[in-house]
């Protein structure tokens, strides 16, 4: 596999190493870096000095405003050299100006924190790194050269050529460990922060959470809908069914049919009630997340105790993904666990909802296996939160969520 | 003798339904309204003997309806208050029992109105002063302290539940097809059981019942 930067191209056998183009891509950069950092010292130096004289002119202030913004480009260079050493290119952490023209363009710049890190590396370049490169330079190559030139008119000293020659193939070494270092720092001090990156990542959890919100909105839609519509309806009917009923003849057919009827009717009120439970407890949305996991429990098969306390109601989204969190782990440990009991714990600490179920079963729990624990941690992840589980066989399982409440 | 019903349901279909249920049994219904503040001025207007309202009601499409009875009983303690609810929701059930126990509180399924004669009867017993619980709701809370009530048999379970349903003793004699001094002996060894007081009236006993289940 061929070598990706300048130190790990040192890994290799010495011979594959001194064989391949890195020393000389090292010392490319190592003495671009030298010249670029000598000119860039003289041009700032005097773009400074120059900027100081004629303050009182203003065309000073003009000329330390460019000092000031030199970093921009310097580093642009910088970041064009490092692919001597590093081929992976460093990404620009400057953000596009907010308003078109070159005033939106200053502004923005001068507002980054990056402008100022550039220039601080900028500073940091002409006073130490380029004299530095200088520095090893002279040492792998003067030095040797030096040593093997000067006993020409002095028989005496020939193990100054013998320590001259060895020296000379570490010179490779030399270069490449130092041009390595240079472009690990220069890449370190570069490259764009968190936060600069963080705008992108930022955008994308949100548009994830949008997702997570709008699903939920729907499902209380039609949760409503469902309430206020169909079974509504049904039970308006049911009701005139009973009044039919008082005035039919006690016994007749007319009766029991109407009592037939009622009954049917009946099961379709319950069997729609259940199904709009499903889609979105209503309790939660009035109650919070404590009520709702408690009325859950109340309708479980399997006894649950309870231990919810919170200071106040959570966000809409983390309230409902802990209560599915709830509903799905508790019908898991109902429909396979064979347990006896389980337990809810509910806390926040520090802006974090940390959500445990746990039950007594037989464990075993394995998210490969059914789709349940996937689309929960899918659920989870959307709520930008964490999702773990210990389930040996043998059990017990236990099923932990963090979530943030920011 | 009738009673004067204030009642509030913002579905149009079922209020008229309502209207009809009550009324057909004898009662009248002085205002019939759609939403939690009708209802909070209905009430203060026409002083009924009893206010029936759903739970999910405009303005909030929320518990405005529960809330309204809530603020209604702050204003009139001794008010007789039903609820009818879509939902099975202990959390609700067990809200409005928290408003005391002095006079008639009742917590119902909507689904308990289509049986019409049940219905009157409960919104009779609430006006009376009773407190009635869906038994539904007595189910749930029957399941939650199941521990103390293995050591009832199932007749007494049956019998309560019925009680917890505000059922006198002959009621529930008759529902179960025994004496009611078979009845009697039940309900002493439930209430020794479950180490309650036993006292005579019937809708504390209820509330006995249901403060104990919901501990």
């Amino acid at each position: 596999m061929p070598s990706r930067t300048a130190w790990q191209a040192l890994a290799q056998h010495p011979l594959g190493f001194l064989a391949s183009a890195w020393p000389w891509r090292a010392l490319a950069y190592l003495l671009s870096g030298v010249v670029f950092g000598a000119i860039a010292m003289v041009t700032l130096l005097t773009m400074a000095a120059a900027g100081l004289v004629s303050l009182i002119v203003g065309v000073g202030a003009v000329l330390l405003l460019a000092v000031a913004l030199s970093g921009i480009v310097v580093t642009r260079i910088e970041r064009g050299r490092l692919r001597l050493v590093d081929p992976d290119p460093a990404p620009d952490p400057h953000r596009a100006p907010e308003r078109p023209g070159p005033r939106g363009w200053l502004e923005t710049r001068l507002r980054e924190p990056a402008t100022w890190r550039e220039l601080s590396f900028t500073a940091v370049s002409m006073t130490a790194l380029w004299w530095m490169d200088l520095l090893v330079l002279a040492f792998a190559l003067a030095l040797p050269v030096l040593l093997m030139t000067s006993p020409v008119d002095d028989p005496g000293a020939w193990p100054w050529l013998v320590i001259g020659l060895c020296l000379l193939p570490a010179a490779p070494y030399t270069i490449t460990a130092w041009a390595g270092a240079r472009a690990a720092l220069t890449r370190l001090i570069l490259a764009p922060r968190d936060g600069e990156l963080g705008r992108e990542l930022t955008e994308v959890r949100a548009s994830r959470a949008r997702l997570v919100d709008a699903f939920d909105a729907e499902r209380r839609r039609i949760e409503r809908d469902l309430h206020d519509g169909a079974q509504q309806r049904l039970v308006s009917i049911n009701v005139m069914l009973g009044l039919a009923g008082l005035d039919a003849e006690p016994g007749s057919p007319v009766a029991r049919q109407l009592a037939l009827a009622q009954d049917e009717v009946t099961l379709a009120v319950n069997e729609l009630r259940e199904l709009s439970r499903g889609v979105h407890p209503k309790a939660l949305t009035d109650h919070g997340l404590a009520a709702a996991v408690d009325n859950l429990t109340t309708r479980s098969a399997l006894p649950v105790a309870v231990d919810i306390r919170l200071p106040y109601r959570l966000p809409a989204t983390v309230e409902s993904t802990g209560y599915f969190v709830v509903a799905e782990a508790l019908a898991n440990a109902t429909k396979h666990s064979r347990a006896a009991r389980a337990e809810v714990h509910a806390r926040l600490d520090a802006d974090v909802l940390t959500l445990s179920v746990r039950d007594d079963g037989v464990g075993g729990a394995d998210p490969a296996a059914g789709t349940g624990l996937v689309g929960l941690a899918d659920r989870v992840a959307a709520a930008d939160g964490r999702l773990r589980i210990s389930s040996p066989a043998g059990g017990p399982t236990l099923l932990r969520v963090e979530l943030p409440c920011r | 003798m009738p009673l004067n019903i204030v009642l509030a349901e913002d579905s149009p279909l079922l209020r008229d339904g309502l209207v009809s249920v009550v009324t057909r049994f004898g009662h009248r219904v002085s205002a019939a309204v759609g939403d939690a503040d009708a209802l909070i001025a209905a009430a203060h207007e026409h002083d009924p003997d009893i206010v029936i309202t759903d739970v999910r009601m405009p303005p909030g499409n929320a518990d405005d309806g529960l809330r309204a009875a809530v603020a209604l009983r702050g204003h009139r303690p001794d008010l007789p208050i039903l609820v009818l609810s879509q939902y099975i929701e202990q959390s609700y059930a067990t809200h409005l029992l928290d408003l005391g126990s002095e006079s008639g509180i009742g917590y119902l399924l909507k689904d308990r109105v289509s049986a019409v004669t049940h219905f009157a009867s409960a919104v009779e017993q609430v006006a009376a002063g009773a407190t009635v619980m869906d038994p539904e709701v007595v189910r749930q809370l029957l399941r939650r302290r199941q521990d103390p009530l293995r050591r009832l048999t199932p007749r007494e379970r049956e019998v309560l539940s019925l009680m917890a349903e505000g059922r006198s003793n002959a009621e529930i004699a008759r529902d179960l097809y025994v004496t009611e001094a078979a009845v009697n002996k039940h309900v002493s060894s439930i209430l020794q059981k479950l180490d309650l007081r036993l006292d005579g009236h019937g809708h504390r006993r209820v509330l006995a019942v249901l403060t104990y289940l919901r501990a």
